[in-house]
This record gives C-alpha cells, sequence and structure tokens, in this order.
C-alpha cells in the first residue's frame, strides 16, 4: 500500500505536464489538416515540387495572357531557329514559336490530367464504396472485375477504344470537344481499380470501427452513415492515388498525342509538339527538349508531391 | 509445388481469357461503323446482294451468337486477313512477335539486374545518402514518359555521339558474329529504355520489401547465430522479400507491353507493337483486334508465370 501513493502521483503527474503544452498548441489551431501540413512539410522534395508545379500552373494560365504570341503564326523565314529574345524557347519547323504553344498545350494536358482523374476516382470511390458496404455476391463480383481490368493492358486497350470511336464523338462533340471527352473517359475509365480497392479495403475495417456502429445506433441511414462518417476517413489515400493518377493520365494522354492517335493534329499538346519535334532531333534538338522537360517537371513534381502526401495523409505512418 | 495447385491454377485462365474476349468483342460490338459501309455508298451493288451478304456473314445474328461464332474463329486459328499487310493475320503477328518478345524480356532482366541490388543496399542502409539518392533516381526515372528517354537517347547516343544505330533493322546483311553483333548493338537503346523504367518503379518495390523482412524476428535469430551479413541478406532477407515482388513485377506487365509499344515506335522495332499502331493508322481492323487479344494473351500468361514462381517460392500459397 505505501507504494501506492507515490506511483499513482507519477500516474498523474504527466498528464499535468502534459497539458500545457497542449494549451499552446490549441491556440495555434491544432487540426488534422494542420497536423497533416506539418508533416508534409517536413518532406523537403514534396515542398519544392509543389512550388515548381504552383509555377508551371501560374505559368499556363497567366502566360498566354503575357506572351501574347499566336500559336499558330507561320513564318517560315524564322523555321527551326534555336533560342532567341523574340522566341525564347525557338521555333518550329513552320516558324511557329514553341513558348506559345507549350504554353497552350500545357492547358490540355493539365485538364486532362484533372479531368481523367476526377473520373477515375468518381468511378473508384463509387465502385469501392458499393462493394466495401455491400460485402456478398455484389462485393465478390465487383472485385473479380476490377482484377479483370487491372490484368488488361491499358495502352493497347485505350488505343484500341480511341481508335474504334473517335469518329463517333468527333461529329457529336466537334474535333476538338470529343476528342477530349473520349480521352478523359478512357484514361479515367481504365483507372479506377486502384482507387476501387484502395476504398474497399478502408471500408471494411472502417464499417466495424465503434464510430460508425454509434452513428448506426443513433439511426443514421446507410447513406449517412458512409457520406458522413465513413467516407472521410477514407479519403487519406484516395487523395494520394488521385494525385498519381493527374500525373499518370497527362502521361497516358502524352504517349496517345506521340503516338499519333491523341488530339487533332493542329492542337499542340505536349506529346504532340514532341512526336512533331522527333523528326528534327538533329538540327533543333530545343524544340523536342523543351516539350519533354515539360512534360518530365509536370510528371515528376505530382509524383513527388503524391509522396508527400502519402506521409501526410496516411496515419498509420509514424514519422 | 503440388499437381493440384498447377491445375487449379490453369484452369483460372480460362474465365480470365474469356473475361477479355467478352470485353474486346464488346469494345468491338459498340463501336460505331459497319464492315459493309463502302458497299453501301457504291451504287454498283443493289440493297439486296448487300443484305444477302450480312445474313452470310451473320451480321444480323443476335449479339450473343456473333460473339460465339467469333470466339470459335479464333479459337481455331482464323484470326482473319489484313486486307493493308495482304496476309492472314496469324502469319503477319508471329513474324512480329519474337522480335517484341526478345526486346521486352531482356529488358525485364535489365530491370531486375538493376533494381535488385539497389534496391537491397537502399533497404540495407536506409535513410542514407545512398538510399536517398537511390530513391530520387527512381522518381525521375519513373517519371520520365519512355518516348521522352528514348528521344534523349537518340538525340545524345545517335546524333552527338554517333555510336548507336536508331533505326531497328531486321534485315542485316551481316553473318555469323556481326550479325549478331549489330543486332545487340541496335538493340541497346529500346532495351535500356524499357528496363531502366522498369527498373525505376521496381526499385521501390524491392526497397519496401526488403524492409519490411529485414525487421522480423527469424532475421535476427539468423544474425545472433553468428551468420555474417552478406549471407544473411542473400540468403535469408532476398528470398523472402521476392515474393511480393514477383507479383508487382507481373502486375507491372500491362504497363511494360505499353512501354513496349512506344519504344518500338520510337526505334521503329518491327514488334507488334508497332504493328498496332500502323494498323489502327491504316484502318486495319482485323490486325488490331488480333494485336490486342495477343498482348492481352501475353499479359495473362505472365501472370500465370508470376504465381507458379510464387509458388515455388513460397510453398504456403499452393496448400491455400
Amino acid at each position: 500500500m505505501p507504494g501506492l501513493t507515490p506511483a499513482s502521483l507519477s500516474a498523474e503527474a504527466p498528464p499535468a505536464a502534459a497539458a500545457a503544452p497542449v494549451e499552446t498548441r490549441r491556440k495555434a489551431r491544432f487540426s488534422p489538416w494542420h497536423e497533416s501540413w506539418r508533416r508534409f512539410r517536413r518532406h523537403k522534395l514534396a515542398v519544392a515540387s509543389g512550388v515548381v508545379l504552383l509555377l508551371i500552373v501560374a505559368a499556363i494560365i497567366i502566360g498566354p495572357l503575357l506572351w501574347r504570341l499566336p500559336i499558330n503564326e507561320i513564318d517560315f523565314t524564322a523555321k527551326l531557329q534555336g533560342p532567341s529574345w523574340a522566341h525564347p524557347l525557338g521555333t518550329d519547323d513552320l516558324g511557329q514559336d514553341v513558348l506559345a504553344r507549350l504554353l497552350y498545350g500545357g492547358r490540355i494536358s493539365l485538364a486532362v490530367g484533372l479531368a481523367a482523374m476526377l473520373v477515375a476516382i468518381t468511378v473508384g470511390v463509387l465502385v469501392g464504396a458499393l462493394a466495401g458496404m455491400s460485402s456478398g455476391h455484389l462485393d465478390a463480383v465487383l472485385m473479380w472485375l476490377a482484377d479483370l481490368f487491372l490484368s488488361l493492358p491499358q495502352l493497347p486497350l485505350l488505343l484500341l477504344l480511341i481508335y474504334l470511336f473517335r469518329d463517333a464523338l468527333k461529329t457529336a462533340f466537334g474535333p476538338e470537344g470529343g476528342v477530349f471527352v473520349l480521352i478523359v473517359v478512357v484514361i479515367g475509365g481504365l483507372r479506377w481499380m486502384p482507387a476501387a480497392r484502395l476504398v474497399r479495403a478502408q471500408f471494411l475495417s472502417l464499417r466495424e470501427k465503434e464510430f460508425v456502429e454509434a452513428a448506426r445506433a443513433l439511426g443514421a441511414s446507410k447513406p449517412r452513415q458512409v457520406i458522413r462518417h465513413i467516407l472521410p476517413n477514407a479519403l487519406g489515400p484516395v487523395i494520394v492515388a488521385g494525385t498519381i493518377d493527374v500525373a499518370a493520365a497527362i502521361i497516358a494522354e502524352s504517349t496517345l498525342s506521340f503516338l499519333g492517335l491523341g488530339f487533332p493534329p493542329d492542337i499542340p499538346t505536349w506529346g504532340r509538339l514532341l512526336a512533331d519535334a522527333k523528326d528534327y532531333l538533329d538540327i533543333a534538338p530545343h524544340w523536342a527538349l523543351a516539350a519533354g522537360a515539360a512534360i518530365f517537371l509536370t510528371v515528376l513534381s505530382i509524383n513527388f508531391i503524391g509522396d508527400g502526401l502519402r506521409d501526410a495523409l496516411d496515419p498509420r505512418s509514424v514519422i | 509445388m503440388s499437381r493440384q495447385y498447377l491445375i487449379r491454377r490453369l484452369l483460372l485462365v480460362i474465365p480470365a481469357m474469356l473475361g477479355i474476349s467478352v470485353v474486346l468483342f464488346t469494345v468491338l460490338a459498340l463501336a460505331p461503323g459497319d464492315p459493309f459501309e463502302e458497299l453501301a455508298s457504291n451504287p454498283a451493288v443493289p440493297p439486296e446482294v448487300r443484305a444477302a451478304l450480312r445474313a452470310s456473314f451473320g451480321l444480323d445474328d443476335p449479339v450473343y451468337l456473333r460473339y460465339l461464332h467469333w470466339l470459335a474463329a479464333m479459337l481455331q486459328g482464323d484470326w482473319g486477313f489484313s486486307f493493308v499487310s495482304r496476309m492472314n493475320v496469324d502469319t503477319l503477328i508471329l513474324q512480329r512477335l519474337p522480335t517484341t518478345l526478345i526486346v521486352i524480356g531482356s529488358a525485364q532482366i535489365l530491370a531486375i539486374l538493376v533494381a535488385l541490388p539497389v534496391g537491397v543496399l537502399a533497404a540495407t542502409r536506409p535513410y542514407s545518402l545512398f538510399d536517398q539518392i537511390a530513391n530520387t533516381l527512381a522518381f525521375v526515372g519513373f517519371s520520365l514518359p519512355t518516348f521522352f528517354t528514348g528521344l534523349l537517347l537518340i538525340l545524345v547516343f545517335s546524333v552527338q555521339l554517333d555510336w548507336l544505330p536508331f533505326v531497328y533493322r531486321a534485315d542485316i546483311n551481316a553473318t555469323g558474329w556481326r550479325f549478331y553483333w549489330e543486332h545487340i548493338r541496335q538493340s541497346i537503346m529500346p532495351v535500356t529504355v524499357l528496363g531502366l523504367f522498369q527498373g525505376a518503379s521496381l526499385v521501390r518495390y524491392v526497397r519496401s520489401s526488403v524492409l519490411d523482412v529485414i525487421r522480423l524476428d527469424y532475421v535476427t535469430t539468423a544474425r545472433s547465430k553468428g551468420i555474417g551479413e552478406r549471407k544473411v541478406i542473400t540468403k535469408h532477407v532476398v528470398r523472402n522479400a521476392l515474393i511480393p515482388v514477383v507479383t508487382l513485377v507481373a502486375l507491372q506487365m500491362p504497363i511494360v507491353f505499353g512501354g513496349a509499344i512506344v519504344t518500338e515506335q520510337i526505334f521503329r522495332v518491327p514488334g507488334i507493337g508497332s504493328l498496332l499502331i500502323s494498323a489502327m493508322l491504316a484502318n486495319d481492323t482485323p490486325v488490331v483486334m488480333a494485336v490486342t487479344f495477343v498482348i492481352a494473351t501475353l499479359v495473362i500468361l505472365c501472370n500465370l508465370i508470376a504465381d507458379f514462381i510464387y509458388a515455388w517460392l513460397d510453398p504456403r500459397i499452393a496448400f491455400r
């Protein structure tokens, strides 16, 4: 018995001592988002990549307003020139300004990346949530479907779908809109599986947690349980997967354009620029390097940001 | 590996192949466009003849009947006729397939040869300078799209240094050693592009897998028995760490074939990837369908092989 008093004292001491720092932290608005942001900042490369990506996005959005050279002004006297003050990134085989085309193409590449990611994540979350909540035959069928899609070769299927449906959509939505819709839907539609599996795995464990049971006991309906309680807690890995999806979609779109099966030839996407430039590698390497570097920098920074987000949003990884 | 596991795994290939054939056929059936479109606009062909032709080819049958017809023809090796190349599709593909398999196979070997030592070394010294450099380079590696690395290599080694040819030629006029040397020389760049892209993502898998295993108790036991560190890593850690890596290599196969299409296009390698692209640009639908089907089949085969290696590395799998 005599030993009990000091023990209980020392057991009570830490909370009392810890109370002060908690108080100061609360002043600094302590929340899960701040905690994530704190962890994200530790990943130096991710922060640097965030800055690089912001610069690229800013250049793409604001750039065309400042750099007013037209993207399709043909000037044969100035063809295949190296970088100069008039054309900072040189000119292409028709004397068009590479910088202006690069800035314009960036809008398309990033728009395709974001839109395809939204499609992939939406389908993935829907399928994953359905499978995770139903568990039974529906779950088995959906996961079998996901496995089947995972073993399909993406690029050949992507090429096949675009080859077969391009003309029909062109007549329906116009040459640019049709290809945009097709590319976004197909790239997104072929990339939902990782998100679906992540969401399902999260749902399977989250729906048995006490706080969901509490919500159920309070009479929350199934949709409300999912939307208010389970889904917000399952979003971390989904955000990471979404980031990676943007990079993958940008690469997929560039690959299609590079192979000559993407956007129409007069639209200068990054992959298209690279494809046009590849025949002039020996006399105008600046052209290919500019387009390739744009793709590379964007994809690399998105991938690093995804890595940083993984560290920041995955509560299981203790740093 | 028990024979029972082997048979069970082999039987699982059938639904997978059927699933892929259904997906492909659905895509084809949903696609707009009519194979008799040209006849419809041709005034010399009366509508009755067109209708009779449609009926004789079974185009008006219900979808499931058409699927069964198509499947039966595919199974019998009747893959159609390429109107562009003027030969049967199966002979065309068989001509092109070996080149693709050689390029992809060597690229995989290169990827494993690079990724395994680098990944293991990085995992045995986590967060060291070597680990950080390897990790950063891996990120750079898989963020560089294959079409850009290919162009960069051409720019450096063909245009600037003039060391390597950048067009792959199937018809080399040489015999003996020179023949093989020329083939190796022209394969260096395509294989490097594909291999390094693969290797970059593999490094990360190998590293995390080794990190998972190296913490386990049996590794500590092996160390405490006085086995040297090198032997602990090679005999005890790597063998077990490789099990998940084998699956990941198999899961990467669809991406490898995608990369092969791009590399073949850049270096003009006469494989099935460049066949696919040229068939698409020439509207040669039978070839497009057959190549897609062949690639899908190859992916399933790779998964099958991976499962067998998996069962060989980890005998517990076969008894589940």
